[in-house]
Order: C-alpha cells, then structure tokens, then sequence
C-alpha cells in the first residue's frame, strides 16, 4: 500500500514541488544578484501561459518525443519512489533524457542539434557517477532496491560520504546548473541561443517544463536516500539536507560561469573518480 | 543423433557445389542451402529434447576421420603457405608451418584416445542454432546484397560464387567447432574458421583487402598456435585432450593458453585490428564474422573455461581484458564516422564484456555472458545488415550521409532505430544483462571491472544515442534516393527485427528455459539470476517503451498545429535547408556529429591500449605459466 500510495504522491505532488523549487530558485537567485525576483509561483504562471499559447512546432514529433520523455522520467521518479532497484531507476532515466535528445535532434535545427549535441556529453558526463553511486549503495546496505536502503539503522551517507560529494557535483549538470549548463540556457542571447530548447514553443515547451520538474524531485529525491533510514527522524533530516543541497546548487549557479564541453567531462570524470571512485574502493575493501 | 554430420555434411557440400552452378541458380541454392541449415537445426533440437535434453556425448573412436583431418590441416597449411609466398608475407608460413608441425608430431608421437569427439549439451545446442538461424539468415541476405554490390563495385571481380561458398564452408566449420568436444577436432575447426574468414575479408583483392586479411590471419593462427600448444601440452601431461576434463581438472597451463585463442578469435586487445580491418569486405561477411559465427567461437571456448577460471590468475586475466577492451573500444567508437566502423568497435567492445564475465567465471556472469552474447548476436546481426543495405542505396556508408534517413529510407531507418535501442536502451536485454554483469563484478569482489563499466556504459550511450539522433532528425533533402534494397535483404531483416523484439518480450522465458540450463550444466547448479518478479517488471516495461511513444504519437497526431520554419541564426529561405548567410547568398545547412576525435581518436587510443593489454598479457601468461611449471 505504501508504495503505491508514494507513488501517487510523486506523480501528483512533484510538479508543485519543482515548481515551488524553481520560484524559490529564482528569488534567491535574484536576492544574490541585488534584483527583488518574481514571485514565488512564477513558474506556475509560465507554465499556465505556456499552455495556452498557440500550437506552433517545426515538425510533427517533437511533442510526441517530448511526452514520452515526460512519461519516461515520470516512471524513472515512480520507480524511486515506490522502493524500486535504483540501478533500473537510473537506466530508465537515461533513456528518458534520450528522448528528450531525439526531440531536439528531430528539428534538424542548427541550435537545437547543437543544444543536443551538448547534452549528450553531459549524459556521458554523469553517467559513470550515478551507475557507480548505485553499486555504492549495494556496497554499504546490501541491496540495490530503495525499499531496503532506506530502512537501514544508519543513514548511508556515514559510509558513503563521497559519493554524495560526486553526486551534489554532477546534479548541477541535471539540474541544468551552471557552469554545467551547457546544453540550454535560461537567456536566448547566448551562444547556443536556447540550446535543445530552440525549436520548442508554447505546450512543447511546457511539457519539456513539467518535465524538469519530475527531474529535479528525483534527483533530490536520491539526495534523500544518502540521509534516510529505519528512524522517523531522518525523514526531516534528509528534507533539510535536500534544501541545503538546493541551495549550494543555487549558490554555484550564480557563482561559477559557463565552462566548455572539455572542461565539463575532465571534471566530472575525475570528480567521479577521486569522489565515488575511491570511496567505493575503501567499502569494497572492507567489506 | 544421426543429424550431427548431416548438420556439418550439409553447408560443406552447398559450398562445393555453389560455385560449380550457373549464376542464375546460385540465388535459388542459397535459399535450399540456408532453408536446410535451419531446417536441420530445428530437427537436431527436437531430436535432442525429445531425447531430454542433458549431456550427450557422441562419436567414439573413428581413426579413418582423425586422419582425414590431420590431412586436412596440412591442405590448410599449403593453402596459407602458397598465399603467403605469394604476398611476401613469410612470417605467416612460420606460424601456420609452426603449429601443423607440432600438430602432427604429438598426434603421432603421443596419441591420446578419446571415448568421445562429439559433444551436444545447451551451450553448444544454443551456438548452433545461432549460427543456423542467423548465419542463415545472413547468406539469404547475401543474395540480394551481393548483386547490388557488384553494380556499386564494377572495379572488383565478381566473385560471388566463392563468396557464398565460404559462407557455407564457414557455417559448417563452425557447427563442428561448437559440437567438438575433442580438442584436436576443435582445433581443426577452428583452423578452417581462420583460413576461411582470411579469404572472405580478402575478397576484394585491393591492397588493403589483402593486408587486412593477412593481419587477420596472422593474428588468428597466432591464437590457434596457443591452441596447438595447449593441446600438446594436456596430451603429454594428462593424457587427455577432451575439453570438459581439462576444465574439470583446471589444468593450467592448457587453460590459459586455450584462452589465449579465445582472446584473439574474439578480437581482444592487443588483437582487435584484425576485426576492426575485416570491415573491408562485403558486409554479410563482415555480419557473419561479427554476429553469429566467428567471433562467437572465442567468447564459446572462453565460456567453456569459465569454471576453470574462477578466482584464479588466468581468470582475472582474462577478466581484466575483456573490461579493458570494453572501454577501450567503446571510446574509440565515438570518434568514428563511418557505419560498419561503429559497428565494429561495439562488437569489440560488447565481447569484451562477454569475456570479462567469462573471465570472472562466476554462475552470475555467466549467465549475463550467455544473454549478451544472444541478443548481440542478433541486433549486430542485423545492423551490419540495415547498415550494407544503406550502402547500396546511398553510395556511402558514412554516418554524416545519414542525415535525416527517416526520411529518405523509412524501413531501414526502423529496421535500424530497433537495432540500436536493443543494443544499449532500458530495459532491452543487452542492458539486462549489463546490470547483472555490473552486480557480478561487485560480488566477485572486482572493483576494477565496476569501473571499467561505469565509464564503459557512458561512452556506449553517447555513440549510439548520436547515431540515432542523425537517423531521427526529419531534414528534408532534394537529393532522391531510391530504396534499392533487394527482398531477400528485407526477408532477412524483417525476421532479425522480429527476432530482436521477440527476444527482449520473452526474455523471463529465455533466462529460464535456455540460460539456467547451460548454468546447470556447466557449474552442477543454477540459482536465479534475477527473480521472476523482476523479470516480469522488465518485460512490462519494455512493452511501456515500445507503447509509450506510440500512445503519444496517436495522442498528439490529431492535435492541430501551425508548423513554423526552424530558426538558423541567417534569415531560413523557407526550406529549413537554406539560410541566407552574411553575403546575402544561400548558403546549405550542415549540420555534423560530434566525434570528439583528439580525445576518443583511434590514433590516440589504439596504441596505448594496445601496449598496456599487450603488457599486461605477456606478463600475466609468463607469471601463470611459469607458476604452474
């Protein structure tokens, strides 16, 4: 019952959350650069509006790609949230962003193939940390499904410190955080112009929205995992630490700028492997 | 059981008798040929169920046929010795002189009776229904390929003739190979599995042609020159030459050396360019070499080993190949833009996985080894196909060419797009099996391997998912391209296409029925892998993957839409082809992929790895050897 009653909550809950997420992200955001900010349920606004402008589109499948990696990443968070294998979880969210690859590769458009371009580095990029995180997990509680993870005496992150070190540092790259926002941007004056958003306008761009806010639940989400476990206190615990985790990620947005692709993947790479890397090394060790 | 020789009979005579025939009935004696490979198949698989499907040991002593092929080993000897003198390339003679000799001098000096030479159990009953199914499959494809190649290809002798009889000859070796449970049979095989993958990868008789397949051949005899060691070495010291007692004793000096042929016939570093060199032929050879048969026969012989090779040296050995092969190659992909190369480098890359599980040697492994090495057979299979089909059609088999093919070449495009999701998509087998490899590793205590595979997956995902998006992206052309592709090629894919999906729907079934019983024959016992409830989760969420985007495209296909040219940065001239650039003239739109080629190049990477394989190889087999002496 109980998963299928947190699955229900994610489905329904997680697009409010993202949202409110986005709207605090942009206050603090604006409050860090001496702006006052939209108000906090701007999102919502956007997205309202976004619905209900004018079907334009440059091809017949960018929407239908576009739902499907909604609904893929909307069964990616389902399966995290209803106690699942993390490891599938993962897959399944990387065949979610594949779609959303597809979209924009589909326009044949020069700003959005490149927007895709770059996005397929990133996923190459984070990869080899979630897959590890996920054998780290199984290397500290014996089990790769989150039903059992959280119900361990302690919270994993005492023995698996790195790896949630690799994953607040990779989460920028899913969050679309600087300076790994290499595939789109908030402003269309850039480079890239809007990157793999270019060609999406009006519901497209709304469901790609809801979509990123499935994303961002989940990634936090598995945030979560590193703090919970069988004690009722770790639930505030890991909703705090969800939050401060938020808000680094916020604070490096606005601190760090653009890298290019090169620099992306060297760091990140390494990072996986002085972070998840050696701290799984030393839980394989002694075990 | 009367079916076995028939089995092995059947494609040896077809390959004889091809060529004799007039072109026009070649295409009907393929079709009779490759119907009545898979015909035979499917009797000796009732046959073997209906007689309940365990061990069957076959063949007792029949002296006339051990001289038969000691004498053919020598006609295989003269056949490379003249080929090579011929090419100048002498080291060759060494090697294949080298090893015949060694051959005949033990099998005369220290003769070693065998109860049996034959062997049928679920292993080799699965490899022969590969070959049968797909390498039959494949020749029928070759019918309707091969006359569009030779009116691409006016410069280059039409040979096809020969071409079908080798496919055949090599079909019938490798039922041999894979039904020997004798050594010395095995060892003749495997011989005439070299020579004949030598003359197809030749077949064009450029000079690269030429050079490539003597590369192969160099590299593969070095293997069976391991081989002949290996077979010296158990008939002197234990007096046995089958292979299941050698794995049953663990004997190691044959052992290792016998996965030192395995690592080289499926194109391990430091030998992979022999495979990624084959590229130069005809592509159903090139399918044959990387799907069904060829290649296959290394991974079967290590999976063999396996039990020899848990948790000691040659195993972790091999294991470490194998995983560094798989990234290696995986990298290199990247940087490639032509079709078959990808192709190659994935096939190289996915057999390093196999053989790391081999190598690793747990029941978990091999179980994931077993699953890959099906569903690669079949989605490689017919990606060398979709990908020689595209060929003929467009003139080049470039990636950067197939810009916007969904367009231009719709079925080949789908044909493609199923091929590539069941190599590396969620929840296609191939990744099944990924995940129980990635929990093997970490069971069997090897970190090494984790890592390897962590970043391995990585860069698999990123040369596939650009492949695909060049197929997706609906770029209108005026370049017309007329599907030239043959019925016979369609017959062939269509199946593999049907085949891929069947195989990932019914995949509980196929790790139940097919998979767990070559666990239990090759370790005694068999746990579940992964739990029925997990694979039935699979298999709905593969159906979710197929229906999902389905589901949406009815949804939104009656949604109306304003279509809007796409934004170019230049004014779009209204086509989404042509901008008007700084000038004020049109300028076409290109766009390209990302090959990373100073990072993932091949000239970066293959020597490097090479080397370090190389290294770790050489050292690893003096420490093994010299530790068992």
């Amino acid at each position: 019952m109980m998963p299928v009653l947190s699955v229900l909550a994610y489905l329904l809950l997680a697009p409010l959350v993202g949202g409110l997420l986005d709207g605090l992200d942009r206050r603090v955001s604006a409050r860090m650069q001496g702006r006052q900010g939209p108000p906090m349920l701007q999102p919502f606004y956007d997205i309202k509006k976004l619905f209900t402008k004018q079907m334009i589109a440059v091809n017949s499948v960018q929407m239908l790609l576009n739902l499907s990696y909604l609904v893929f990443l909307a069964v990616a968070g389902s399966m995290l949230f209803a106690g699942a294998d993390i490891l599938m979880c993962l897959f399944i969210l990387s065949t979610a962003d594949m779609f959303l690859v597809m979209a924009a590769s589909s326009d044949s458009s020069p700003f959005s193939t490149l927007g895709a371009g770059r996005e397929m580095i990133q996923m190459m990029a984070y990869e080899p940390l979630t897959l590890l995180m996920a054998v780290g997990f199984y290397l500290a509680t014996g089990s790769f499904h989150v039903g059992d993870i959280i119900r361990q005496p302690h919270s994993a992150v005492l023995v698996m410190p790195g790896f949630l070190l690799g994953f607040i540092f990779i989460t920028a790259i899913k969050l679309r955080k600087s300076p790994f926002d290499l595939s789109t941007s908030h402003h269309a004056h850039q480079e890239m112009v809007k990157g793999i958003t270019t060609e999406m306008a009006g519901p497209t761009l709304a469901v790609m929205n809801v979509a990123e806010y499935y994303e961002m639940v989940l990634m936090l989400g598995i945030v979560a995992l590193f703090f919970l476990n069988e004690h009722w206190w770790s639930w505030p615990i890991a909703i705090v630490a969800c939050l401060v985790v938020y808000l680094l990620e916020i604070l490096w947005d606005n601190a760090a700028a653009r890298v290019k692709w090169r620099t992306l993947l060297d760091s990140c790479w390494v990072a996986t492997l002085l972070t998840g890397g050696l701290n799984g090394l030393i839980l394989m060790l002694v075990r | 059981m009367a079916i076995i020789p028939i089995l092995i009979g059947w494609p040896a005579l077809m390959a004889l008798l091809i060529p004799c025939l007039p072109a026009r009935w070649r295409g009907r004696a393929v079709y009779l040929g490759a119907g009545g490979v898979m015909v035979l198949a499917f009797l000796l698989l009732g046959a073997w169920l209906q007689g309940g499907g365990g061990i069957v040991s076959l063949c007792g002593a029949v002296p006339f046929l051990d001289h038969l092929m000691l004498a053919g080993e020598f006609a295989l000897m003269a056949l490379i010795v003249v080929l090579s003198i011929r090419h100048r390339k002498y080291p060759v003679v060494l090697l294949s002189v080298g090893q015949t000799v060694l051959m005949a001098w033990s099998e005369l000096t220290c003769p070693v009776e065998s109860a049996t030479h034959l062997r049928l159990d679920c292993l080799s009953m699965l490899m022969v229904m590969i070959a049968a199914l797909v390498g039959g499959l494949i020749c029928i494809y070759a019918v309707g390929y091969m006359q569009g190649y030779h009116q691409h290809h006016k410069d280059c002798q039409d040979r096809s003739g020969f071409f079908f009889s080798m496919l055949f000859f090599f079909l019938a070796a490798m039922f041999g190979l894979v039904l020997s449970e004798n050594l010395v049979w095995m060892y003749f095989f495997w011989e005439i599995t070299s020579v004949i993958s030598f003359l197809l990868i030749g077949y064009t008789r450029t000079e690269e042609a030429v050079n490539n397949s003597f590369r192969a051949l160099w590299m593969n005899l070095l293997g069976g020159f391991a081989f002949a060691v290996a077979i010296v070495v158990a008939s002197h010291t234990l007096h046995t030459v089958q292979l299941g007692e050698l794995v049953a004793d663990g004997a190691t000096i044959p052992v290792v050396l016998l996965a030192l042929a395995g690592l080289t016939k499926s194109a391990q570093l430091p030998f992979s360019s022999w495979l990624l060199g084959a590229m130069v032929a005809p592509t159903p050879s090139s399918a044959l070499l990387h799907s069904a048969t060829m290649v296959k026969a290394g991974v079967y012989l290590l999976i063999r080993l396996a039990p020899a090779m848990a948790n000691n040296m040659t195993g972790m050995t091999v294991a470490f190949i194998g995983g560094f092969t798989f990234i290696c190659a995986s990298m290199m992909a990247i940087a490639q833009n032509d079709g078959k190369k990808v192709l190659a480098f994935s096939t190289v890359s996915n057999l390093g996985l196999i053989v790391a599980c081999a190598g690793i040697g747990a029941e978990e492994t091999i179980w994931a080894a077993v699953l890959l090495m099906i569903f690669h057979s079949v989605s490689k299979s017919m990606l060398f196909q979709a990908v020689g089909s595209i060929e003929n059609c467009l003139g080049s088999r470039d990636i950067e060419d197939m810009h916007g093919l969904l367009l231009r070449l719709p079925r080949l495009t789908y044909i493609m797009g199923i091929g590539i999701a069941g190599m590396y998509l969620a929840p296609f087998g191939m990744l099944i099996s990924k995940w129980v490899a990635l929990k093997a590793f970490v069971d069997a205590d090897n970190y090494l391997l984790v890592i390897f595979l962590a970043y391995g997956s990585a860069t698999t995902m990123l040369y596939w998912t650009k492949w695909l998006c060049k197929l997706v992206s609906l770029h209108h052309t005026k370049a017309k391209v007329v599907d030239a592709t043959h019925g016979d090629q369609y017959l062939s894919m269509y199946i593999h296409a049907a085949a891929t999906l069947g195989l990932c729907l019914l995949f509980p079934l196929v790790s139940s029925a097919v998979v767990t019983p070559i666990i239990e024959e090759l370790y005694g016992i068999a746990h579940e892998v992964l739990s029925m409830s997990v694979l039935t989760t699979m298999a709905i969420m593969l159906v979710s993957v197929l229906f999902v985007p389905s589901l949406m495209f009815l949804l939104t296909r009656s949604t109306h839409r304003d279509y809007v040219p796409i934004y170019m940065g230049g004014v779009n001239e209204g086509d989404n082809t042509y901008f008007t650039n700084s000038f004020g003239e049109p300028e076409h739109l290109y766009l390209s992929n990302w090959y990373l080629r100073f990072e993932f190049g091949r000239r970066r990477l293959m020597r490097p790895g090479v080397i370090v394989s190389a290294g770790v190889l050489i050292v690893m087999l003096c420490v093994i050897i010299g530790g068992a002496v």
